[in-house]
């Protein structure tokens, strides 16, 4: 898919809450002491943050380092599978805490952990249609898994924002295409008015994450005519360290192209969260002219790739933090405060 | 807890950190007022108030924390001096009891402020949290 006018990102923010729970003290809880993990530690929600807080402050993020009116903005669309409300836009609290309210659309996008790309898709067709001047994309989610599930050794929180506009020279970046690749593949879902999710264990990998990232990347470098070798990084929905890899060297990718974006073993899996902090991070060292392949993974099932082409570094004299930072601002907490933290206790 | 509408009628000002400004005199309130108490004059614009200050004095709550506030106890609620120089009543987060001190930078963040039970509004607004070095 290509959008007859180009789109660029005009500014963006990722956020990651600052607690932190060691894998190893999952493990010791559930008498897994020992074992090796694949994740190191995992980031973890204060009590008073969600999906929307979080949300806010990637926005926040994205908005200080664009210095545009938050009026301009058209659309904010929110893709999530932990929405504090079951019934009431999350995107409505983000655009009224930044002053973007009230001529505006705005809605929340579901599809697992693929919402924030399916997010960046529509602003993309928005704004490359004349229908709106900037959108604003945002993928978040605190992960939800189930006590002493494997899920849980992996499950992080974290969320980042897009604000995306008609490509000028000032944009931080453009969009060359998108491909997506969706089918009815039932490996991870989660029933409504149910906590956390169900997954059928081996059968989310083969027909699951792997069919459905390897073909909606291969179409697109297709659309193209790119090979693996024209990208300067690859980023992959990370649910654990195995599969990002695996994809990639299914395709002809190296670990070097992949590495910079992999953040799974310091932040854990962040759903809808996880291929977009991922491409923050790499957007927080690319150099102009470089090439960044995307690719999320929703499951249920679907993936949707994208070819990002970096124009500029934004950064310079910004007192926004880089992700490297945000993931070493950090607080331990235990097993006790992590429940705690998650609301898996109730009362 | 506030009922939605009350909830509704403050949320551009709990959200953005925004109070009033006395057209007259100057004088800036947060929360916003709508009768200047130095001048008296009734010509106050909203006045959008900087993020970022330094703690001015600070308590923990621990025991009997007001309804809806429960599951947060141990918090900071501290008196924070923002760069405009006005005074703002606020939560203080990502910070330990132990840790907290008198002239501790603190910027704005956006965090839920109370539940009203599993099936009321959410309340959410500003709270402040240590300055990232
Ligand atoms: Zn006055």
């Amino acid at each position: 898919m290509k959008p007859e006018r180009l789109v660029g990102i005009v500014s963006y923010g990722g956020y990651i809450p600052i607690y932190r729970v060691k894998t190893s003290e999952i493990a010791r809880m559930w008498g897994r002491d020992g074992e090796t993990l694949q994740t190191e530690e995992v980031a973890v929600a204060a009590m008073d943050e969600d999906s929307v807080t979080m949300a806010v402050e990637a926005a926040r993020y994205a908005l200080k380092r664009a210095k545009i009116n938050p009026k301009e903005i058209g659309a904010i669309y929110v893709g999530s599978e932990s929405k504090p409300y079951a019934v009431k836009s999350s995107g409505t609290i983000v655009a009224e805490a930044i002053g973007a309210s009230p001529n505006i659309t705005a809605a929340d996008f579901e599809f697992a952990c693929k919402g924030g790309t399916e997010a960046l898709q529509t602003c993309i067709g928005l704004i490359a249609s004349g229908m709106i001047k900037y959108g604003l994309a945002i993928g978040v989610d605190t992960g939800q898994a189930a006590p002493s599930d494997e899920l849980e050794y992996t499950v992080g929180c974290g969320g980042a924002a897009f604000l995306v506009g008609p490509k000028t020279d000032e944009t931080v970046a453009y969009f060359e295409a998108s491909t997506s690749y969706v089918t009815d593949t039932p490996d991870f879902w989660r029933r409504a008015e149910r906590p956390y999710p169900s997954h059928a264990r081996r059968f989310t990998g083969e027909p699951a994450y792997f069919r459905h990232i390897v073909n909606a990347t291969k179409n697109l470098m297709a659309e193209l005519g790119y090979k693996p070798e024209d990208f300067d990084y690859a980023v992959f929905h990370q649910p654990n360290l195995k599969f990002p890899l695996k994809a990639g060297l299914m395709l002809g990718f190296t670990r070097k192209q992949l590495e910079h974006g992999l953040l799974i073993p310091s932040l854990g899996n962040a759903y809808a969260g996880s291929a977009l902090l991922g491409l923050v991070a790499v957007l927080d060292v690319a150099k102009p002219g470089q090439r960044i392949l995307l690719a999320s993974y929703g499951s249920g099932s679907g993936s949707d790739a994208f070819s990002i082409v970096v124009q500029n570094n934004p950064y310079r004299g910004n007192p926004i933090p880089f992700i490297s930072q945000m993931l070493k601002r950090k607080k331990y907490i235990d097993y006790a405060q992590y429940v705690k933290h998650r609301g898996k206790i109730v009362f | 807890m506030l009922s939605a509408p009350r909830y509704w009628r403050e949320i551009r000002y709990r959200y953005r950190l925004i109070g009033s400004r006395c057209l007259k005199c100057g004088k800036i309130y947060f929360p916003r007022r709508l009768v200047c108490a130095v001048c008296g004059s009734r010509k106050l614009e909203d006045y959008k108030l900087s993020e970022k200050g330094k703690i001015k004095t600070f308590t923990v709550i621990r025991r009997s924390p007001p309804l809806g506030y429960e599951k947060n106890v141990p918090y900071v609620v501290a008196v924070v001096e923002l760069e405009d120089g006005v005074n703002v009543l606020s939560q203080i987060v990502d910070v330990s009891p132990e840790e907290v001190k008198i002239g501790m930078p603190v910027e704005l963040t956006f965090r839920k402020v109370r539940e009203n039970g599993k099936e009321g509004i959410i309340e959410y607004g500003f709270k402040f949290r240590p300055i990232f070095e």
